[in-house]
C-alpha cells in the first residue's frame, strides 16, 4: 500500500546508481537480446484460407470416398443372423422355460430353437450370444469385481476386495470369483445342429476357446497357485501345502483383526447364482478356473445396455464346405439364465467376420457421406474463393 | 485508524454529557508540557503511533485470515465444496483427483501471498524505523520514526522527509520561512514556502524551542492536503495566552521534504497512519481482471448447466429406478431423498471437471510466465534510466488490452518536467539563445524580422532587464549534487536559481545564455550582470505577486538614476487590453505561432512611473494590504489600478519539453479508440499548451470549458446543460455524416468537479450533474482536468469506471499524487520518474518512459488480451468436449454416474494430455505481427472475444464435437465386433476410443487456431499427442501391482490392432474439425475482420521485407542492396503487382526507396 511511498532516502540512492559506478548494475539489468525473449522466434504463419483449405477438401474427399465404398461393400459381404430366444411370446419354443424359471430348480429345462440359414456361412463363423436391457456398464456393477483375485492372487482369493460387497462373503466364507459380475455371469449353454435335408441332424462342433482376449488369458486372469495345480485343492482349501501356504501369506498381513474369524474357515464358496463352483467350470484344466474363457468374456463388461458378447468358433472344417451350409438347423439352449425381471432379451447371433470385424455399414455410409460433403464444400470454396478473393486483395491496398 | 474512531467514539460520548464543544478538534500539547493551571481544561486524546502499516497479515493471522481470503473467490469454494462431497458419499471418482490439485493451488497462492506481505512488512519496517531527530530536554536525540509522538518537537535537516505532519515553529532562516518541495505528494517539484507563527520565529536552539510553552488545538485528521485550521496558545509567563491562526502554510505534510533551509524545528500534530498522506491513500483492494471476472460469470453459467444436467440425471434415475423396480416404492419417502439427493452429489462431482482446477492453475502460470515477456522487452528498455519495464502485478495482463480510457497524469508523465526557455521576442525581433557549446555561452542569435527600429536598442534592454527583475527567484549559493543542472557553471560562484514556478526559473537562466545574469537579492536590492560584466542594482519596492485570475505578476523597481519603472509579465490574454503602445501586431502573431507549438508564452510589458504615480500606487498598495476585511478583494482592485497604460516590450517561450515521442504515443492511444483524459494539478494554461504539443488538442478541437471562472459567471447548472447541448447537437448531425469533422475537448478544474461531485449528494438540481459531465465526457475526444486533488483524481477514474458501460481504465503517472488514481483503476502504471519511485511501486505496471506505453498496450496488452482470451474459451471447449460425452453416456448406462474414461485419463486430461499446449499457445501466440500491431493502433479496437457469441460459439463447436465423438462411437460399437478375430471389446474400449478422439481433436483444434508456429509450438503439439499414445500404451502395457484393478489392460493396445478402429479414429477427427474449419475460412473469405485482414501476407509484410534488406545494406554499395533485393523479389516480378503497388503513393513512395522496381 504506502509503505513504499514513504522512503524518499533510498529512492535516492536508487536514482545516483546511473552514475558511473553503475555501468555493470546496468548491463545486468538490460534485457537480453534473445529471440525467444524479444518474442521474434522464426516462424511458420499458416492462415487457413479458402486457397489453402481447397486442395486439403478435394483431398480428404477422394480419400474417404473410396474407403467408404470399400468398407460398404466387406460390410454387406458379411453373413450374420440373428435369433432370439428369449421366450417372451408365448408361440416361442423357449416360452415355458423362461415362466418355470426358478433359482433352485435342479434340472436344467431345454428348449429347441429351430431356423434356417438362407446363405452359406463360408469360412470361420462365429456364435455370439446377446443380451438387451442389461445393464453391464452400471457404475456399482462395473466396480464390483476383484482384478487382484482374478489374477490369482492368493490373499485375495481369502479376502475379496470390499468392493465385492455385497457379493465377496457368504456364509463367512470368501466368495471365489467375487463381486457382482461374476456373480450374473451368463451360463446358458448354446448347442446348434444341422439338420440334414436326409433327416439326420448333425452336431456343429463349437470351439471353445479363441473367444477371450490373449492377454486376458494369459495375463490378467490366472488361478491361484499356478497352472500345474489342483484347483479344486485351492479353492476348497483342502490341499495342505496350499493351506498352509495361504495361511503364512495370511498371517503376514494378519494385523487386520477384523477377519481374524474368518482364518478358522477354510477354502472358498461359489457365487451365489451359480450352479457349478467356479473349477468346474470346464473339463479342460487350461480352460478351467479363472482362466476359463467364457468367463473372462462375461468379465468384460460391455458398453452398452445391448451388447453381444463372443460365445464359441465354428472352425473351418474341411469336411463341410461351407462352414455352414444353406438349410435347417436347430438351436438347443440349456435355459438357465433369467432375463424376464429385468426386460431383457437373449439372442444368439451368427456371423462371418472380415479385416473390418462384423456387420456394420455405419462406418463406410459415414466415410462416404463425409467425403462427399469434403467434395462438395470444395466446389463451394472453390467458387467463394475465386469470388472473393480478388474482392479482398482490393480491399487490401485500398487501405 | 480503529483508534481514531475509538477517539471519536470518546469524543462524541463526552460531548453526549455536554462536557465539550469541539466537537472535531485536537490538543496538542507542545513538548508534552501541561498548560499552566487556569487555562482551559481539554480532554486528552489518545493518538496513534507514527508507525506506519501496510501489510494485511501478521504471523498468527495468516493462516486463517489467508485461507479465508482464498476460499472467497467462488473457484475455490467450488473445489473445496467438491472435495468433500467426494470424501463424504460414494462417487464415481476419488476424492485425490480434485484434493490434490485444489492443495496445491491454495499452497501456491498462499506462499506467493505471505511472501509479499513479507516483503510489505519489511518495507514498513524500514520505514518506521528510519531515524528522525527529535528535541527532548533541550537536545536533540536520535530517535526512530514510529516512536514519535503526537507533541514532539522534531528538527528535520536539509533534504530530509518530514516524518509526519509537522507545525513549523521556527527554521534557521530570520524571517521563519523554509522551503519545501511536495513533489512527492502533489506532484509539483517547485519550491514553496512555509512560514513559521511570528511568535515562535524567535526559538533557534534546541533549547530555547523547548523552553517554549504552547499548546495547538487544531481539527482531526483530514484528506484534504490544503486544508488545514487550527490555532497555537503560547503561554507566557503569568500573561493571558497568546493565541494565534495556523493555517495550511504553517503545516508541513509527511512526505514532502525540506529544501534551501538548513533545519527547522516543528512540533508533530498528526501522525502514523493520519498523517494527510496516508490518508489519501487509498488501501489496495485486490485487483481482478475483467477477463477473470467474465470467467467467473461463465463459471457461474457452466455451473449452472451442471446442476440442470445433474437434476435431470437425478429425475430420470429416479424415473429409471421406479419404474424398473417395485421394492424402491416401498422404500421410505426419506430414504428416497436422500439416494436422489447423493446421486445428485455424485454428478456433481462427475461432471465438475467441467470446470477444472487446472484452468485456474493455468491462468495463473500464463500470466505469471507471460509477464515476463513485459520485463524482458528490450524496446521498453531506456537506456538512461537503465531500466526496463517492471511488473508488479501479473493478473492484469489482458486487461492491457481491453482499455478505453486513459488517465494520465500530466508533469512528468507527458512532459518531462524540465522547463527550457526558447526564445524570446522582442518587437518581433526573435532572439533564440543558443545551447552552452564547448563551455561557452554563444552569442543570441537574432533573426531581424523588421527594419531595425530607433527604439529597438531601448526595447531590448528594458526587455532583458524587467525578465531579469519581474520573478521571484532566489539564488541559491552553494551547489549541492543535484544542483548541476541548474548550475551557474561559468566563472561566478556556483549557485543555481530555486523558485515556486519553474517557468520563472527557465525564464531566469534563458536571459543569462542570453547575456544577463540576475545575482541575488540584497538588502531589498536585485543586481544584475549585464551584456558588459556590469553589475546593475536595482531597488525593489513592490511585488504584485502572481494570481490565477490576474494571470500576470509585476514589480516595480527603481533603478539606480531613480527611475521607477514598472515591469510587468503574464499572459497574453491579461497583458494585451493593457498595452498603449508598442509592436502589439508583430508580438502577437509570434505569440500565436508558439502557443500552436505547444509552447508556453509570456507576454512582457512596463511603465514607467513618475514618483506621483508611483506614490498614488504606493498608498493604494499599502492600503490594500493593511486592510482587514476583504483583503484580497481589495488588492486586485489596487493591481488593477496600477497595472494599465503598458508599453509593450515583447514575449517568451519555455518549453516544458514532452517526453520523447508523447505526442506519437497519444495519437496512436486515441487511434486505438481510446480517450486520453488528462488529468494534473497544474494550472490550466500550462495544462492546456501541453494538450496541444502533445496532440491531445488538435487545432480543430473544439474547447469545452467547465471551469471555475466560468461558473462563476453563470451556475453550474447554465453551463453544464449548454456544454452538454453542445455535444449532443454535434453528435446527432455528425451521426448522417460518416466523419466526425469536430471533435471536442472538455477543460475542467477541479473546483468544479467537486461542485458537479457534490451534486449528487445534495440532491439539489433538476438533473443529476454527474451523468451530464460523464455524457459530456464520453463525448469528448480528449478531456483535461487541471488543478485537481490526489484523491480528486482518484474520483473522476472512479466515476469513468462507475458509469454504466464500465469501461476499462488506465491510470499512467510517476508521482506519489497519482497513486490513488493509479490504485483506483483497473490497470495502474507508474512511470520511473524523477519525482521518487512511489507511482512505479505502487502501480500494477511500471515504464521508464511514457512513450513505452504504446508498446505495453498495443502489442503486449492486444496480445495478452488474445491469449487469455482464448486460452478460456478453449479451456472451456475442451471441457466441453471432455465432459459431454460422460453426460450423454448416463443415458446408456441407467444413470449409475459410471465414468466413460478411466481414471487416470480423467485425471490426466487437463493436467497433463492437453494442458502444456495451450499453455504455450498463450505464452507465444502472435495472431499479428508485433510490427502490424504497432503500425495499425485500430486493430487494438477489434478486442472483443470474451463476448457472448464467441463463447457461445464454442460451447456449440464443444457439444457438437462432443456428440460427434460419443455417437460415433456409440454406432461403431453398437451391437457388433470391431476385430478380425471376432473378439468383444468392452466398456473401457469404447471410453478410450472416444477419449482418443477427444484428445486428437482438441489438440488439433488448437493447432488450427495457432498463427503462429515456431518450434515451441510444433514441439509441444506434437509431443504431447506422442505422450499421450506413449502414456497411454504403457499404462495399459503392464499389470500396475500398486492398483487394485486393472481394467485398462491391453485396452489401448487392442484397440489400436482393429482396423475399423483406426479408420473411426479418423473420420470422428475429421468430422468434429470440419465445422471449425468451415467457420473460419467462410468468415474470412465473406466478411473478413480487420485482424483477419491484417493476417494476410500482403504488401506490408512484403514492404517490411524489403525494407529490412534495404536497411541492411544500406551502408553498403547500393549495387550489392540490389543484387539481394533483386533476387529476394524475383518473384513480385509481374507487373500487376507493381501496378498495385504504384496505385497507392505512399506504398509507392516506401517500395522504390527501399526496392528497386525489377525492370529498373
Amino acid at each position: 500500500m504506502m509503505a513504499s511511498s514513504y522512503n524518499a532516502k533510498d529512492e535516492d540512492g536508487h536514482i545516483t546508481v546511473t552514475g558511473p559506478g553503475g555501468g555493470a548494475v546496468l548491463r545486468s539489468k538490460k534485457p537480453e537480446n534473445t529471440a525467444f525473449k524479444q518474442q521474434r522466434l522464426p516462424a511458420w504463419q499458416p492462415i487457413l484460407t479458402a486457397g489453402t483449405v481447397l486442395p486439403a477438401f478435394f483431398i480428404i474427399g477422394l480419400l474417404f470416398i473410396p474407403i467408404g465404398i470399400g468398407l460398404f461393400v466387406t460390410s454387406n459381404n458379411i453373413k450374420e443372423f440373428e435369433i432370439d430366444y428369449t421366450g417372451a411370446d408365448t408361440s416361442s419354443p423357449c416360452f415355458n422355460c423362461s415362466q418355470n424359471f426358478s433359482w433352485n430348480s435342479t434340472s436344467p429345462c431345454t428348449c429347441t430353437v429351430p431356423f434356417y440359414l438362407e446363405q452359406p456361412y463360408e469360412s470361420n463363423v462365429y456364435v455370439y450370444y446377446g443380451l438387451s436391457n442389461f445393464y453391464q456398464n452400471h457404475r456399482r456393477y462395473v466396480k464390483s469385481r476383484d482384478d487382484s483375485q482374478l489374477n490369482g492372487n492368493l490373499k485375495s482369493l481369502r479376502e475379496p476386495s470390499k468392493e465385492c460387497e455385497p457379493y465377496a462373503y457368504h456364509n463367512n466364507k470368501p466368495i471365489a470369483p467375487c463381486g457382482a459380475i461374476a456373480n450374473s455371469m451368463f451360463n446358458d449353454t448354446l448347442e446348434l445342429f444341422y439338420n440334414d435335408p436326409n433327416g439326420t441332424s448333425v452336431k456343429i462342433l463349437l470351439g471353445t476357446t479363441g473367444i477371450a482376449w490373449w492377454t486376458d488369458k494369459h495375463v490378467k486372469f490366472g488361478n491361484p497357485g499356478g497352472v500345474d495345480s489342483n484347483l479344486s485343492a485351492v479353492f476348497q482349501g483342502a490341499g495342505g501345502c496350499w493351506s498352509l501356504a495361504l495361511s503364512n501369506a495370511y498371517k503376514r498381513d494378519s494385523t487386520r483383526s477384523s477377519s481374524s474369524d474368518r482364518l478358522s474357515v477354510s477354502g472358498t464358496t461359489k457365487p451365489l447364482n451359480w450352479r457349478r463352483p467356479v473349477y468346474e467350470l470346464d473339463s479342460d484344466q487350461s480352460n478351467n478356473g479363472f482362466v476359463n474363457e467364457d468367463f473372462i468374456v462375461w468379465m468384460r463388461t460391455a458398453a452398452l445396455p445391448t451388447f453381444r458378447k463372443l460365445y464359441r468358433i465354428i472352425g473351418k472344417s474341411s469336411q463341410m464346405v461351407p462352414t455352414l451350409p444353406r438349410g435347417n438347423y436347430t438351436l438347443e439352449v440349456v435355459y438357465n439364465y433369467p432375463v424376464r425381471s429385468f426386460e431383457g432379451r437373449k439372442r444368439m447371433i451368427l456371423s462371418t467376420i472380415s479385416w473390418m470385424g462384423g456387420k456394420n455399414p455405419f462406418l463406410g455410409i459415414a466415410y462416404i457421406t463425409v467425403g462427399s460433403v469434403c467434395f462438395f464444400l470444395g466446389v463451394v470454396l472453390l467458387v467463394i474463393h475465386h469470388k472473393c478473393g480478388n474482392r479482398n486483395n482490393g480491399a487490401e491496398i485500398s487501405n | 485508524v480503529e483508534q481514531r474512531d475509538l477517539t471519536r467514539f470518546f469524543l462524541s460520548s463526552c460531548i453526549c454529557m455536554g462536557e465539550e464543544i469541539w466537537l472535531d478538534s485536537r490538543t496538542v500539547y507542545i513538548g508534552h508540557k501541561e498548560p499552566p493551571p487556569g487555562a482551559e481544561a481539554y480532554i486528552p486524546q489518545r493518538y496513534p503511533d507514527n508507525r506506519i502499516v501496510s501489510s494485511k497479515y501478521t504471523s498468527w493471522n495468516f493462516i486463517p485470515k489467508n485461507l479465508f481470503e482464498q476460499f472467497r473467490r467462488i473457484a475455490n469454494f467450488y473445489f473445496l465444496a467438491i472435495f468433500l462431497v467426494q470424501l463424504i458419499i460414494d462417487t464415481p471418482t476419488s476424492p485425490v483427483t480434485s484434493g490434490l490439485p485444489l492443495f496445491f493451488v491454495i499452497t501456491v497462492t498462499a506462499i506467493k501471498q505471505g511472501y509479499e506481505d513479507w516483503l510489505r512488512h519489511k518495507a514498513d519496517c524500514s520505514i518506521n524505523e528510519c531515524p528522525v531527530d527529535v528535541v527532548q530536554q533541550g537536545k536533540v536525540v536520535r530517535t526512530q520514526s514510529h516512536k514519535l509522538r503526537v507533541g514532539d518537537i522534531v528538527m528535520v535537516r536539509e533534504d530530509e522527509t518530514f516524518p509526519c505532519d509537522l507545525i513549523l515553529l521556527s527554521s534557521s532562516r530570520h524571517d521563519g520561512t523554509c522551503y519545501v518541495t511536495t513533489a512527492s505528494l502533489d506532484g509539483e517539484s517547485s519550491h514553496k514556502t512555509y512560514y513559521a507563527v511570528q511568535d515562535t520565529v524567535a526559538f533557534r536552539t534546541e533549547r530555547e524551542v523547548d523552553s517554549l510553552h504552547a499548546t495547538i488545538e487544531c481539527e482531526q485528521p483530514q484528506p484534504d492536503l490544503y486544508k488545514f485550521v487550527g490555532r497555537i496558545n503560547i503561554y507566557k509567563d503569568r500573561e493571558e495566552p497568546l493565541a494565534r491562526p495556523l493555517g495550511a502554510e504553517n503545516l508541513l505534510l509527511r512526505g514532502a521534504t525540506l529544501k534551501n533551509t538548513q533545519h527547522i524545528y516543528a512540533v508533530a500534530v498528526y501522525t502514523g497512519m493520519e498523517t494527510k498522506m496516508a490518508l489519501n491513500y487509498q488501501s489496495k483492494s485486490q485487483k481482478r481482471s475483467a477477463v477473470e471476472k467474465t470467467s467467473g460469470q461463465r463459471h457461474v453459467v457452466s455451473s449452472f448447466n451442471l446442476r440442470l444436467k445433474d437434476t435431470v440425471l437425478t429425475a430420470s434415475v429416479k424415473n429409471h429406478l421406479l419404474s424398473n423396480s417395485t421394492s424402491l416404492v416401498c422404500l421410505p419417502f426419506l430414504l428416497q431423498v436422500i439416494r436422489a439427493f447423493t446421486d445428485f452429489l455424485a454428478f456433481m462431482v462427475l461432471f465438475n471437471y467441467i470446470i477444472p482446477v487446472s484452468m485456474y492453475v493455468t491462468v495463473e502460470m500464463q500470466k505469471f510466465l507471460g509477464s515476463y515477456f513485459i520485463t524482458w522487452d528490450e524496446e521498453m528498455f531506456d537506456e538512461e534510466l537503465g531500466e526496463g519495464a517492471l511488473v508488479n502485478t501479473s493478473d492484469l495482463n489482458e486487461e492491457l488490452g481491453q482499455v478505453e480510457y486513459v488517465f494520465t497524469d500530466k508533469t512528468g508523465t507527458l512532459t518531462e518536467n524540465n522547463m527550457e526557455f526558447i526564445e524570446c521576442c522582442v518587437d518581433g525581433n526573435v532572439y533564440i539563445p543558443h545551447a552552452i557549446c564547448n563551455g561557452q555561452i554563444l552569442t543570441c542569435h537574432c533573426i531581424c524580422k523588421m527594419k531595425v527600429c530607433l527604439c529597438r536598442q531601448e526595447h531590448e534592454d528594458l526587455f532583458f532587464r524587467a525578465l531579469c527583475l519581474c520573478h521571484t527567484v532566489q539564488v541559491k549559493e552553494e551547489e549541492t549534487v543535484d544542483g548541476i543542472k541548474r548550475g551557474i557553471h561559468q566563472g561566478r560562484p556556483t549557485s543555481f536559481y530555486i523558485s515556486s514556478s519553474p517557468d520563472e526559473v527557465a525564464l531566469v537562466e534563458g536571459m543569462k545564455r542570453l547575456g544577463y545574469t540576475y545575482l541575488r537579492l540584497k538588502d531589498n536590492y536585485m543586481e544584475i550582470l549585464n551584456k558588459d560584466d556590469e553589475i546593475e542594482r536595482f531597488e525593489l519596492l513592490h511585488v504584485l505577486n502572481f494570481d490565477s485570475v490576474r494571470r500576470r505578476m509585476s514589480v516595480i523597481v527603481r533603478s539606480s538614476s531613480g527611475e521607477c519603472l514598472l515591469f510587468c509579465k503574464g499572459a497574453d490574454s491579461s497583458i494585451f487590453p493593457r498595452v498603449v503602445s508598442g509592436k502589439v501586431e508583430q508580438v502577437k502573431a509570434r505569440v500565436e505561432q508558439n502557443a500552436v507549438e505547444g509552447l508556453r508564452t509570456l507576454c512582457v510589458a512596463y511603465r514607467r512611473l513618475s514618483e506621483s504615480e508611483y506614490k498614488e500606487a504606493r498608498r493604494h498598495l499599502n492600503e490594500a494590504q493593511l486592510a482587514l476585511q476583504d483583503r484580497e478583494q481589495r488588492l486586485a482592485q489596487a493591481y488593477d489600478t496600477i497595472e494599465k497604460d503598458f508599453v509593450l516590450l515583447g514575449a517568451t517561450a519555455v518549453e516544458d519539453r514532452l517526453q520523447e515521442k508523447a505526442a506519437d504515443t497519444i495519437e496512436s492511444l486515441h487511434k486505438a479508440g481510446m480517450k486520453v483524459w488528462v488529468l494534473t494539478g497544474d494550472k490550466m494554461e500550462t495544462a492546456a499548451a501541453t494538450c496541444y504539443a502533445s496532440k491531445l488538442f488538435r487545432r480543430s478541437t473544439q474547447i469545452l470549458e467547465l471551469t471555475k471562472k466560468r461558473t462563476e459567471e453563470q451556475s453550474l447548472h447554465d453551463v453544464l446543460f449548454e456544454l452538454s447541448r453542445t455535444v449532443l447537437r454535434q453528435r446527432s448531425i455528425s451521426g448522417y455524416e460518416i466523419i466526425h469533422c469536430l471533435d471536442f475537448g472538455l477543460i475542467i478544474d477541479g473546483a468544479t468537479l467537486s461542485a458537479i461531485l457534490k451534486s449528487k449528494q445534495e440532491g439539489a438540481g433538476p438533473g443529476n450533474y454527474r451523468e451530464i459531465f460523464l455524457e459530456i465526457g464520453r463525448n469528448c475526444s480528449a478531456v483535461l482536468c487541471c488543478r485537481m486533488a490526489p484523491l480528486q483524481k482518484a474520483q473522476i477514474v472512479k466515476l469513468i469506471k462507475a458509469s454504466k458501460e464500465h469501461p476499462i481504465t488506465l491510470a499512467i503517472g510517476d508521482g506519489a499524487n497519482d497513486v490513488s488514481m493509479i490504485l483506483e483503476a483497473h490497470v495502474g502504471i507508474g512511470i520511473m520518474g524523477k519525482e521518487g519511485r512511489q507511482a512505479a511501486r505502487n502501480s500494477d505496471y511500471a515504464i521508464p518512459k511514457f512513450k513505452h506505453l504504446k508498446k505495453m498496450l498495443l502489442v503486449h496488452g492486444h496480445y495478452y488480451y488474445i491469449r487469455i482470451a482464448e486460452l478460456v474459451q478453449y479451456f472451456f471447449y475442451k471441457n466441453v468436449c471432455f465432459i459431454f460425452p460422460q453426460f450423454l453416456y448416463q443415458f446408456f448406462c441407467g444413470f449409475s454416474q459410471q465414468p466413460l474414461y478411466d481414471t487416470a485419463y480423467l485425471t490426466l486430461y487437463n493436467i497433463s494430455f492437453t494442458s502444456l499446449p495451450i499453455l504455450l499457445y498463450s505464452l507465444v501466440e502472435q495472431h499479428i505481427t508485433t510490427e502490424r500491431l504497432k503500425r495499425d493502433p485500430s486493430l487494438y479496437k477489434s478486442n472483443s472475444l470474451l463476448r457472448w457469441p464467441v463463447f457461445i460459439y464454442w460451447t456449440c463447436l464443444g457439444v457438437f464435437d462432443a456428440v460427434v465423438f460419443f455417437f460415433g462411437a456409440y454406432f461403431l460399437f453398437d451391437n457388433t465386433t470391431f476385430t478380425s478375430n471376432g473378439q468383444m471389446f468392452g466398456n473401457w474400449t469404447f471410453g478410450t476410443l472416444v477419449f482418443t478422439v477427444l484428445v486428437f481433436t482438441v489438440t488439433l483444434k488448437l493447432a488450427l487456431d495457432t498463427h503462429h508456429w515456431t518450434w515451441i509450438n510444433h514441439f509441444v503439439i506434437w509431443g504431447s499427442l506422442l505422450f499421450y499414445v506413449i502414456f497411454s500404451l504403457l499404462w495399459g502395457g503392464i499389470i500396475w501391482p500398486f492398483l487394485n484393478y486393472q481394467r485398462m489392460y491391453y485396452v489401448f493396445m487392442q484397440m489400436l490392432s482393429s482396423g475399423p478402429a483406426w479408420l473411426s479414429i479418423i473420420l470422428l477427427i475429421t468430422v468434429s474439425l470440419l465445422p471449425d474449419v468451415i467457420k473460419k475460412v467462410l468468415c474470412r473469405a465473406v466478411c473478413p475482420t480487420a485482424t483477419e485482414r491484417a493476417q494476410v501476407p500482403s504488401l506490408h509484410q512484403f514492404q517490411l521485407s524489403c525494407y529490412q534488406v534495404g536497411g541492411l545494406f544500406s551502408s553498403f554499395d547500393s549495387c550489392f542492396a540490389k543484387i539481394v533485393n533483386q533476387l529476394l523479389l524475383s518473384h513480385f516480378k509481374s507487373r500487376a503487382f507493381w501496378q498495385k503497388v504504384e496505385s497507392t503513393p505512399m506504398l509507392a513512395d516506401i517500395s522504390y526507396f527501399y526496392c528497386r522496381k525489377p525492370n529498373e
